[in-house]
């Protein structure tokens, strides 16, 4: 078991990867195998990441380091010594980041193998899905900038393929080619600075850079390439465009993992600005940088949804609003770190905890709206309606997703946007009426989707639906469940996994380089 | 020969080249191509990074002191760089050929069913 | 264990939950206090539409999703037209986008430091 949870980290990324390029040779089993040998692959995933979450939490979020090919050094080195191999370093935060990647695999997973099964190409899918999932993990667990940097590349490749995995529809074509675009624009860009921050110090391990850096001009734009870069991969506005295109034209439940994935690179801006940077910069311009990207995503993604005719593409503005309020708490924790107030600390709670409830709410959304287009054959809102007579779990789940997403109590939704209204509040009170605001009109988008897609009389076009399949129930039935804990029991979860996480940012800039190098 | 600071001239100008041609070109390909540009100047960038002027390579089990060597780890990235830059040029190409079959044009102007 | 304190405000979704029962409750006791005369499906629950029957409902008469908020994106048009217009869809303006903001933050940052 203590085996197990040291080698974890490296787990967690070799089972997916493995399974990624075995899956088309089990393919040729049969679909069965397939989905057996992938659901155990899903399944022993989301078995570690709890197992590393237990681990790191249970020790309180400190900084634990693996070193890929074996122990011939001891961390943390002793003086002098510079870590040259590769290394993944897991602090709360990472372990959190690789819950929710556990949680939006497993659930996709499994929703896929009955959402995919009358579709061809599902070795493909579920290769690429493993292949994406594999890099995520990769991006949360590394502690070194050019495997960060790799493991960005993974991440693109494989959730472009995905976006335009239906080469029979000419829009996904298209979101296809803006998506793998934009991301490799951004890749690239972020090549440039670690090259830059590689080129000043000569290290690429996160940790021993964070020790040398200087906040030279250098410093400056290569923090500058990194953060509009990663920024961009998130989805922030005005860089978002490609999200609505990516997330509207991806299968339903890669849409899932898709916006996991742009909580990864969320994962490296926050890496990135708190524990590479973290003191070198001017904390405050930073956080004011991400508080004024967060209250445009806000604003502006949630306004594009209500006027958007199409379900999958409403539901992706709305995500795309989301990663906002992350950005706000986040931002506003970046913002005072330097004097480090009490809000400062409760604003990167809010912030950090509303990844993981949006990871879950958005996740539900996308599947139930995929499971209303399939069913109703059309994706225009404007020609749905009545689903609801025949739909009646998945319009319950919907209409749950929705309210937790737009802030309402006692969903999880809120617990998060609590914590970011109050700190924020203290900040400035200008961010927590837009904060406000915003999730107001969120509820009002999810009002008309619901509205136009399940309410209304019978009517010939929806006489015929009916509930999706058991095998896409219980993954929506999961995920309804885990929002409702959520959502009822918040203090548990923020006390023991949302803190640690938080303070792994906010706190931990030396624990985390002194794991490395040593005190 | 000492060539100074030109390789890094060089690898800014390709990205700024590839940044132009990536927002001012129409045609899909070209902007491939841009994409393609860019990446050459990361790369060539990464390498002039680890060059030593007069450095020999640095392949020993037991290295000779006193000896210039190249960085071997710049060489290393710019080759994982490549291996990546060659997976997302032959997406990128391929949706290319899909789109020019589903819109029957490379214009990224007309390409733009997915707005508002 | 279920409360959530930020500081200065505090949330605890299960008191919440007991107060939501409990209205609930309440509005029960007060409904049970109603004219027991009432009965489904008489002349009591008809539509009144100045003494005319009701029009029969036909299947196309649903609210659809565009005439919702009709009147707030209306009233909000001169912003929607050009937050619309800005999102064209175009490649290259997704890619100018990104290199403005990343000049900006160049200036932002080389300022500040």
């Amino acid at each position: 078991m203590t085996a197990l949870t040291l080698h974890a980290p490296v787990l967690l990324i070799a089972l997916p990867l493995l399974g990624a390029f075995a899956t088309p040779l089990i393919g040729k089993l049969g679909k069965g195998a397939r989905n057996t040998f992938v659901g155990l692959i899903v399944l022993a995933v989301a078995g570690l990441a709890s197992l590393l979450a237990v681990s790191v939490f249970g020790a309180g979020g400190v900084p634990t380091v693996y070193e890929l090919g074996g122990g011939t050094f001891t961390f943390p080195l002793s003086g002098g010594q510079v870590p040259i191999r590769i290394l993944f370093e897991v602090d709360g935060m990472s372990a959190f980041m690789g819950l929710i990647t556990a949680l939006i695999a497993l659930t996709s997973a499994f929703f896929s193998f009955s959402y995919w099964r009358e579709r061809s190409g599902g070795d493909l899918y579920f290769s690429l899905f493993l292949l994406l999932t594999a890099g995520i993990f990769g991006m949360v667990m590394t502690g070194d900038m050019f495997n960060f940097f790799v493991f960005l590349e993974i991440t693109s490749i494989a959730a472009a393929s995905l976006v335009g995995f239906r080469v029979w529809r000419k829009q996904s074509q298209e979101a296809g080619f803006k998506v793998m675009a934009m991301y490799t624009l951004s890749g690239l860009f972020v090549l440039l600075a670690i090259g830059l921050l590689y080129g000043q110090y000569g290290h690429l391990n996160i940790a021993a850079l964070a020790n040398s850096l200087q906040g030279s001009l250098t410093d400056m734009i290569a923090l500058g390439l990194l953060l509009t870069g990663l920024a961009m991969k998130a989805g922030a506005v005005p860089m978002h465009m490609w999200a609505p295109d990516a997330y509207g034209e991806a299968p339903a439940p890669m849409s899932a993992i898709l916006v996991a994935n742009s909580q990864a690179s969320l994962y490296g801006l926050f890496r990135i600005l708190f524990t590479l940077y973290g003191v070198t910069v001017s904390t405050g311009t930073m956080g004011w940088i991400l508080i004024v990207l967060a209250l445009l995503t806000i604003f502006v993604g949630v306004t594009m949804a209500l006027i958007q005719s199409d379900l999958k593409r409403l539901v992706a503005f709305g995500a795309v609003s989301q990663i906002g309020y992350m950005l706000l708490g986040v931002g506003v924790g970046l913002a005072v770190m330097a004097t480090k107030p009490e809000y400062g600390l409760v604003a990167m709670q809010g912030g950090i905890f509303h990844m993981l409830n949006d990871a879950a709410c958005v996740g539900l959304l996308f599947f139930a709206s995929g499971a209303v287009i399939r069913a109703a054959g059309t994706r225009d809102l404007n020609q749905m309606g009545g689903l609801g007579h025949q739909m009646k779990w998945t319009s319950i789940f919907f209409a749950i997703g929705a309210v937790a997403l737009a802030g309402v109590p006692p969903f999880n939704g809120f617990a998060s946007k609590f914590l970011i209204y109050e700190a924020s509040f203290k900040l400035s009170p200008f961010l927590a009426v837009i904060a406000v605001l915003s999730s107001i009109m969120l509820l009002a988008v999810f009002v008309k989707a619901f509205q136009a897609a399940f309410l209304g009389p019978r009517s010939n076009a929806s006489a015929h639906v009916s509930d999706p399949s058991p095998g896409m129930m219980v993954p929506m039935a999961a995920l309804v469940l885990v929002i409702i804990v959520f959502g009822l029991f918040p203090g548990f979860f923020v006390d023991h996994i949302v803190t640690p996480a938080a303070k792994a940012l906010w706190l931990g800039r030396d624990a985390y380089i002194n794991a490395v190098l040593g005190g | 020969m000492n060539i100074g600071n030109l390789p890094f001239v060089v690898a800014a100008l390709l990205v700024l080249f590839g940044l132009y041609t990536f927002l001012f070109k129409r045609n899909l390909i070209k902007l491939v191509i841009g994409i393609t540009l860019i990446e050459t100047g990361v790369n060539l960038f990464l390498v002039t990074l680890g060059y030593r002027t007069d450095g020999i390579s640095p392949i020993y089990t037991f290295a000779p002191e006193a000896q210039k060597m190249v960085l071997p780890t710049p060489q290393a990235l710019t080759l994982t760089s490549i291996v990546i830059g060659l997976a997302t040029t032959a997406l990128l190409l391929s949706f290319a050929v899909f789109i020019h079959r589903h819109y029957g044009t490379l214009d990224v102007r007309k390409v733009k069913e997915l707005k508002g | 264990m279920s409360g959530l304190s930020s500081g200065f405000g505090v949330w605890n979704p299960i008191a919440w939950a007991l107060l939501f029962v409990g209205i609930l409750v309440v509005s029960f006791i007060v409904r049970s206090f109603g004219n027991k005369g009432y009965k489904r499906g008489t002349g009591q629950t008809k539509v009144f539409l100045s003494g005319n029957d009701e029009p029969e409902a036909s299947g196309g008469l649903h609210v659809r999703g565009d005439h919702l908020y009709w009147g707030m994106v209306d009233g909000l048009s001169a912003y929607y037209r050009r937050v619309k217009a800005w999102h064209t869809g175009i490649l290259s303006d997704y890619a100018a986008w990104f290199i403005g903001v990343l000049g900006l933050v160049f200036v932002i940052l080389v300022l500040a430091r």
